[in-house]
C-alpha cells in the first residue's frame, strides 16, 4: 500500500509539474507568441471540459486580433498536416495532456 | 349628304364582278342589271337535301297542328317534398322545365357592354383621350351610316362607274375616310408590327487585371499522442532542471558556450575544406580540357624537321603562365619543384630601382596554367627564391629590401613564417639569391643569401626564430687602397650570385657586380680561394655544371657566356690571375640574364637575353653557334629575365619582365643524349654520369690543346 502511495504521489507531482504550456513548435515572433498562448491557456482553462468550445473561442479570438482565417484545434489526440502562412504557427502542449495547434491559412 | 357616301360604298363591290364576267361590257349596263337581278335571285334557290321526301300538292296542302309547350316531357312530375308546415309530403308543383342540349360560350362581345368597354379602355391606354372622344362621336354617326351604306349597297348597284368614282373624289370623300382611319389606329392589329432595333456603338472594354503574391506559406505536420506529450514535458522539465543547475555555476556555462563557439569554427572550416579538393580537382578538369592541345603537344610533339636539320632545334611554346596581380612585376627567378615535377615556383618583384614596389612568390602547377597553385603576397619585391630540397613547402625568399624570409606552402597564412628584420641581421641591399643547404649538425634548416652590400649571410632557422651569421664579407682590395688622404677605405664588392658545389659542401661560386667571380670556402670567411675577373659588367648567374666537378658557366651583363674551369691552386699559381681566360665563351649580342645547365646532359646550357630571345647551346654539337636562338618574349622590349631546366621533362621555363612565364618544350636536337648503342643494357647512373663527364672533358680536352682559338669567340 506504502509503495502504492508513493507512486500516486510521484504522478501527482509529475502531473503538478507538467501542467504549464509548453511551446512545442512557433514560427511567430515573441509578442504574437506570448498572446496566442496565453489565450490558449485561457480557452483550456475557460472550457475544461469542453474542447470544441476552446477551439471555438480560440479561433474566434485570434480572427479578431490578428485577421481572419485562424483555425484552432485542441484535442488530446490527433494527427494533422497543414499548410500555414508564415509566421502564423503555433504548436503547444497544455496541461498534460492537451495539444492545441493554431494557424493561420487565409 | 348620307345618301352619296352609300354609292360610293357600293360601288366596289360589285365592280369586279362586271369586269370579270363581261369584260370591256360597258356599253350594256341596261341589259347587265337586268341579268343581275337573276343571278341575284337564283342565288336565292332553295336547296333540297337529297333525302328530303318528295311530296305532292295534297300532301303539301295537309295541315299538322304541332304545338310548342313549353313543358319538359322528361322532367319529372311526382317529385314530393316534405312540409314542415303542414307536416306531410306534398307534390311540388313546380319542376324545373328547362333542359339545355348544348351550350357554348361565346368569345364575341357586344362593343357597347361594359366588358368591351373595361377591355377598350385598358387596350387603348396609350391612345390619346381626345381619339377617344371622337371616336364616340364618330361611333355615333357611324351606326347611322353603316345601316345605311348595307342598303345602299343593294340599291346603288345600277349607278354608273363614272358617276361613283368622281363621287368619290370629288364631293364627298372625308368622313368614311377619316373613318375608317381612326377605326384602325383604334383596334390595332396585333399580328402586324415591324421590329426597328438600333445599336449604338459599344464601348471597348479593357481587361486589367494584377496578382499579388500571396503570403508565404509553409507545411507543418505533427502527430498528438499522449505519450508525445508527456515525452516532450519530461524533456523540458530535464532542461529546465539543467538550466536550473547552469545558473548555479556560471563558470561552467561559460566554458560550455566557449566550446560550443569552437566547434562552431571547426566545423565551417571543415565545410570549406570538405569541398576544396573537390572543386580543385574539377578546375584542373576543366583546365586539361581548355588547354588539352597544349597537353598532347607536351607529351607526344616532336619537332619532325629536326631530323632534316643537323644541327638545329626548336623551342615550341607551351603554356603561359600570367596572373593578374603580376602583371606589372618582372620575374625575379624561376626554381622547379625537386619533389613535384610539375610544380615551379617563381618569385615576382622589379629590377627598376626607379619602380620598386610589392613582390609575389607564385606557385604554377602545369596542370593549372589559368591559377596559380599558390601565392604569397609581399611588401617588398621578392629577387629571388628556393625551394628545399627536401622539405618542399620550404621556401626561401630574398626580397628588394635586404630581408629574407621563410615561407611555408602548409601552413595557412598569408605572410612568411620567418623575415628577418634590422635587428637582425638584414643585408642593406637586395638579396639576390638565396639557397637551401643540407641540414646542419643540429639538424635545423639552414641557407645562404647574397646581396649587393657585400655580405654573404647563413641563416639558421631554429624553433623560433632566424638566426643569422655572416660568412663572407666581399671586398675589392684593389679599390680600398685609393684613399685620397691615404686612408684606406674598405670598399665592399656586391655579390648578385652564387652557387654551391654539388659535390663538395664547403665550395662555392661569387659572382659580383664588378664582373668577378670569385671561389669561395664556407671555412674561410676573410679571403678567396680564388679570384677571377671574368666579365665587364655585372655577373648575373654563376652556375657549376650538373656533372663535371670543375666547370662552371657564368653569364653577365656585358652579353656574353662563359665556361670556366675551376684550376686546382697549383695550377692557379703557374698561370697566374691576369691570365686566367675562359673554355668557352659566347656573346649573345644582349645583356644575358640568366644561364642555367641541362640537368640531362654535360654539354648542352640555356641561355636568356634582354631582347627577349633564348638560346640552347650544345657544346658537344656545336661549340661555337647555337643550336637554337629563338625570340620567345611575345611582345618586343619584353626582356627574358630567367630560365630554367625541368629535371625530367624536355621542357624549359622562361620568365620574362612582364609577370609572364612561358614553357617551352625542347625539340629532339636539342636533347641529343649521347648515341646510345643499341641493344646495350640499360646503364646505371654511375656510368651515366661518367659518360657525361668524359664527353665533357672529351670536348675540353680539345679546348685546353688550343686555348687561344675557343676565347676567340
Amino acid at each position: 500500500m506504502a509503495e502504492a502511495t508513493e507512486e500516486k504521489k510521484a504522478d501527482a507531482d509529475s502531473k503538478r509539474v507538467h501542467t504549464y504550456p509548453l511551446i512545442r513548435h512557433s514560427d511567430m515572433n515573441d509578442e504574437m507568441k506570448t498572446e496566442a498562448m496565453e489565450l490558449c491557456v485561457t480557452a483550456c482553462e475557460k472550457f475544461a471540459t469542453n474542447n470544441e468550445n476552446a477551439a471555438k473561442m480560440i479561433k474566434d479570438t485570434m480572427d479578431k486580433k490578428f485577421g481572419a482565417s485562424w483555425h484552432a484545434v485542441v484535442g488530446e489526440g490527433y494527427g494533422f498536416e497543414i499548410t500555414h502562412e508564415v509566421k502564423n504557427l503555433l504548436y503547444m502542449f497544455f496541461g498534460g495532456n492537451m495539444a492545441i495547434i493554431v494557424w493561420k491559412c487565409s | 349628304m348620307p345618301p352619296k357616301p352609300i354609292k360610293a360604298k357600293a360601288a366596289p363591290t360589285s365592280d369586279p364582278r362586271k369586269r370579270s364576267k363581261r369584260g370591256d361590257g360597258d356599253d350594256l349596263t341596261e341589259v347587265g342589271d337586268g341579268t343581275e337581278q337573276d343571278d341575284w335571285m337564283q342565288a336565292k334557290t332553295l336547296v333540297k337535301p337529297d333525302d328530303q321526301l318528295e311530296l305532292n300538292e295534297t300532301e303539301l296542302k295537309e295541315e299538322f297542328t304541332r304545338i310548342l309547350t313549353a313543358n319538359n316531357p322528361h322532367a319529372p312530375q311526382n317529385i314530393v317534398r316534405y312540409s314542415f308546415k303542414e307536416r306531410q309530403y306534398k307534390q311540388t308543383s313546380s319542376v324545373d322545365q328547362l333542359a339545355v342540349h348544348f351550350a357554348l360560350d361565346g368569345n364575341l362581345l357586344h362593343k357597347d357592354s361594359d366588358e368591351a368597354r373595361r377591355q377598350l379602355s385598358r387596350m387603348g391606354l396609350s391612345e390619346q383621350k381626345e381619339e377617344e372622344k371622337e371616336e364616340e362621336k364618330e361611333e355615333v354617326a357611324e351606326a347611322e351610316g353603316g345601316a345605311a351604306a348595307e342598303e345602299g349597297g343593294e340599291e346603288g348597284g345600277a349607278e354608273g362607274e363614272g358617276k361613283e368614282e368622281g363621287g368619290e373624289e370629288g364631293a364627298s370623300p372625308a368622313p368614311p375616310v377619316a373613318k375608317g382611319g381612326s377605326k384602325e389606329k383604334k383596334l390595332t392589329n396585333q399580328f402586324n408590327f415591324s421590329d426597328r432595333a438600333s445599336q449604338t456603338y459599344n464601348n471597348p472594354f479593357r481587361d486589367r487585371g494584377t496578382v499579388t503574391e500571396p503570403p508565404p506559406r509553409a507545411s507543418f505536420a505533427s502527430n498528438v499522442t499522449q505519450w508525445e506529450i508527456f515525452d516532450a514535458y519530461q524533456e523540458d522539465f530535464e532542461k529546465q532542471e539543467k538550466s536550473k543547475e547552469k545558473k548555479v555555476l556560471p563558470g561552467r556555462k561559460e566554458e560550455g558556450k566557449t566550446k560550443k563557439k569552437f566547434t562552431m569554427t571547426e566545423t565551417s572550416n571543415d565545410d570549406i575544406s570538405r569541398i576544396e579538393s573537390a572543386t580543385k580537382i574539377v578546375e584542373r578538369m576543366v583546365n586539361q580540357n581548355t588547354y588539352d592541345d597544349i597537353a598532347q603537344d607536351f607529351k607526344y610533339w616532336e619537332d619532325v624537321s629536326d631530323e632534316y636539320r643537323d644541327q638545329e632545334g626548336t623551342l615550341l611554346p607551351l603554356w603561359r603562365f600570367s596572373f593578374e596581380k603580376a602583371k606589372k612585376l618582372a620575374i625575379t627567378s624561376v626554381c622547379w619543384s625537386p619533389g613535384y615535377k610539375d610544380l615551379f615556383a617563381v618569385s615576382c618583384g622589379s629590377y627598376d630601382f626607379m619602380k620598386q614596389g610589392n613582390g609575389l612568390i607564385i606557385f604554377w602547377t602545369l596542370k593549372n596554367p589559368s591559377f596559380p597553385e599558390c601565392f604569397f603576397e609581399a611588401d617588398s619585391g621578392v629577387m629571388c627564391l628556393d625551394i628545399h630540397p627536401q622539405h618542399q613547402h620550404y621556401i626561401a625568399a630574398g626580397f628588394y629590401d635586404g630581408s629574407v624570409a621563410v615561407f611555408s606552402t602548409v601552413e595557412r597564412r598569408d605572410g612568411p613564417i620567418h623575415r628577418c628584420t634590422a635587428k637582425n641581421g638584414k643585408h642593406t641591399d637586395p638579396v639576390w639569391q638565396v639557397r637551401w643547404q643540407k641540414d646542419d649538425a643540429d639538424n635545423n634548416m639552414n641557407f645562404y643569401s647574397i646581396s649587393s652590400d657585400g655580405r654573404i649571410c647563413l641563416w639558421t632557422i631554429l624553433k623560433n626564430e632566424m638566426v643569422y651569421q655572416d660568412v663572407i664579407r666581399l671586398c675589392l682590395p684593389d679599390v680600398s687602397a685609393e684613399g685620397p688622404d691615404g686612408i684606406k677605405v674598405p670598399t665592399t664588392g656586391c655579390g648578385t650570385a652564387f652557387d654551391f658545389h654539388k659535390q663538395k659542401d664547403y665550395l662555392f661560386l661569387v659572382g659580383t657586380e664588378e664582373g668577378k667571380v670569385h671561389i669561395c670556402s664556407k671555412a674561410y670567411t676573410s679571403h678567396f680561394i680564388d679570384s677571377i675577373d671574368a666579365h665587364n659588367m655585372a655577373v648575373y648567374k654563376v652556375c657549376w655544371n650538373h656533372y663535371h666537378p670543375k666547370i662552371f658557366i657564368t653569364c653577365s651583363a656585358d652579353w656574353t657566356v662563359k665556361i670556366w674551369e675551376m684550376k686546382d691552386k697549383m695550377d692557379k699559381n703557374e698561370g697566374g690571375d691576369d691570365s686566367r681566360k675562359p673554355l668557352f665563351s659566347f656573346d649573345l649580342n644582349n645583356s644575358v640574364g640568366d644561364v642555367a645547365w641541362s640537368p640531362y646532359s654535360s654539354t648542352v646550357f640555356a641561355a636568356v637575353t634582354s631582347d627577349g630571345k633564348a638560346f640552347v647551346y650544345d657544346l658537344n654539337v656545336n661549340k661555337y653557334e647555337p643550336l637554337c636562338e629563338q625570340m620567345v618574349a611575345q611582345k618586343k622590349k619584353t626582356k627574358l629575365t630567367h630560365i630554367d631546366f625541368n629535371p625530367t621533362f624536355p621542357m624549359v621555363i622562361v620568365g620574362d619582365d612582364r609577370g609572364n612565364v612561358i614553357s617551352l618544350k625542347l625539340s629532339p636536337n636539342l636533347r641529343k643524349m649521347k648515341a646510345e648503342k643499341k641493344g646495350a643494357p640499360p646503364v646505371d647512373e654511375a656510368t651515366k654520369i661518367q659518360r657525361e663527364v668524359e664527353k665533357l672533358e672529351k670536348i675540353l680536352s680539345m679546348v685546353r690543346e688550343q686555348p687561344t682559338e675557343a676565347t676567340a669567340n
